[in-house]
C-alpha cells in the first residue's frame, strides 16, 4: 500500500505539467485548424528541423499569431506564405518552389535513378554478349572427353 | 587494381561533399531583404517612450541597425565590438531592443555601456518579424536611399566589422 501511494505521488507532477501545457482554446476552431494546417508546411527558423506548428519557440508562437491575424483579415493561404517568404526567404517553406537554383534538389534523385538504370542496362547487355561467345573446337573436344568420363589431359 | 578505381573515386567525391557540408552553417539563411527598402516602422524610443523613431528619419544617411536584447547571450559577446565601432565614429548605430522588458534593456545599457545613438523599443517583436529577425543579435547596414545592403545574423566580430561592415559603409558613404 505505501508503494502504491508513492507511485501515485510520483504520477502527480506529470498531471500538473500536462495541465499547464494545455493551450487556451482558440475562439475560432475553423481558423485554428486552417492555421495549423498551414503552419505544418512552414519551418520554424529557431529550431530548424521543426515546423511552425510543432515548435514552442517564442518566435514560432509570434509567427502563428501573425498567421492567425492575417487569416482573420481574410488573406488567402498564398498571401500568408508570401508574407513570410518576403521576410525569411524560401527557407521557411518545407516544399521549396521550382527554380533554377532548386532544380537539382527536385530532379537530383530522378537523375540518380536514371543513372542507376543506365548502369544496369549496360551490365545486362554486356552479360548477354559474353554468353554468345562460341567455343573453340579444342574446348569442345575437351568437354566431350570430360563428359565421357575420361581424365582430361592436363593443360 | 582498376576494379577499385571507380568505387574509390565515388567514395572520395562523397567525402569531399560531406566535408563541404560540415563547413556550411545551416543558420546562415540568405536574407531576401538584401537590396530591398528597409521595412517601415515607427516605434517608441527605449529611453523616452513618448518620442518615436522611424527608419524614414535616417534617409540620406548610411546607418547600422542592430537588434539586441538583455536576455540574449550572444549580445553580451558582441557588445564590446559595437562599443568599438561606435567609438570609431565610422557609422551611426541604432539599436532595436527586441522583445525585452524596458527596465531590463535600460539596465543593460547602463551596466555595459551604450553604443547606440538611440534604441527603439519593439516589445511584441512585430517589427522584428518585418525585418526577418530570428536569431538575435542581428545587424543591418542601410544605405542613403533606405535600402538594406547587408545583414548579419548572429554576433558581429572584429573581423566581420573590418572586412565587411567598414568597407561597405565607406563605399556607401561615397555614393
Amino acid at each position: 500500500m505505501p508503494r502504491l501511494a508513492a507511485l501515485l505521488l510520483l504520477l502527480l507532477p506529470a498531471t500538473w505539467v500536462a495541465a499547464k501545457e494545455a493551450a487556451p482554446a482558440a475562439p475560432d476552431p475553423v481558423l485554428e485548424h486552417r492555421m495549423m494546417a498551414l503552419a505544418e508546411e512552414l519551418r520554424c527558423l529557431v529550431c530548424q528541423n521543426q515546423t511552425l506548428a510543432d515548435s514552442n519557440a517564442p518566435l514560432a508562437e509570434d509567427l502563428r499569431n501573425q498567421i492567425r491575424e492575417q487569416m482573420r483579415k481574410g488573406n488567402s493561404d498564398r498571401e500568408v506564405v508570401d508574407f513570410l517568404v518576403a521576410r525569411y526567404g524560401d527557407f521557411v517553406l518545407y516544399r521549396p518552389p521550382l527554380k533554377a537554383t532548386t532544380f537539382l534538389l527536385w530532379f537530383g534523385p530522378l537523375l540518380l535513378l536514371a543513372l542507376g538504370f543506365a548502369v544496369l542496362l549496360r551490365r545486362l547487355l554486356r552479360r548477354r554478349q559474353s554468353k554468345e561467345i562460341e567455343m573453340s573446337a579444342a574446348d569442345r573436344r575437351r568437354a566431350e572427353a570430360l563428359l565421357a568420363g575420361g581424365e582430361a589431359e592436363p593443360r | 587494381m582498376t576494379r577499385f578505381a571507380l568505387p574509390l573515386a565515388i567514395f572520395v567525391v562523397l567525402l569531399v561533399l560531406l566535408g563541404i557540408g560540415l563547413k556550411l552553417d545551416p543558420r546562415e539563411v540568405p536574407s531576401p531583404l538584401i537590396g530591398k527598402p528597409a521595412p517601415h516602422f515607427e516605434l517608441p524610443e527605449l529611453h523616452q517612450a513618448a518620442k518615436t523613431f522611424s527608419e524614414r528619419d535616417m534617409l540620406g544617411k548610411v546607418w547600422v541597425l542592430n537588434v539586441w536584447a538583455s536576455w540574449c547571450v550572444s549580445c553580451r559577446e558582441e557588445h564590446p565590438v559595437l562599443l568599438d565601432l561606435a567609438a570609431s565614429g565610422a557609422v551611426p548605430i541604432y539599436g532595436l531592443n527586441y522583445k525585452d522588458k524596458r527596465e531590463d534593456g535600460l539596465a543593460w545599457l547602463r551596466g555595459m555601456g551604450d553604443p547606440y545613438r538611440l534604441s527603439i523599443y519593439d516589445f511584441d517583436g512585430r517589427v522584428g518579424i518585418d525585418y526577418g529577425v530570428y536569431g538575435v543579435p542581428e545587424t543591418y547596414v542601410i544605405d542613403k536611399a533606405g535600402v538594406i545592403r547587408y545583414k548579419r545574423i548572429g554576433p558581429l566580430t572584429p573581423q566581420i566589422v573590418k572586412e565587411k561592415v567598414l568597407p561597405l559603409v565607406q563605399e556607401l558613404d561615397r555614393a
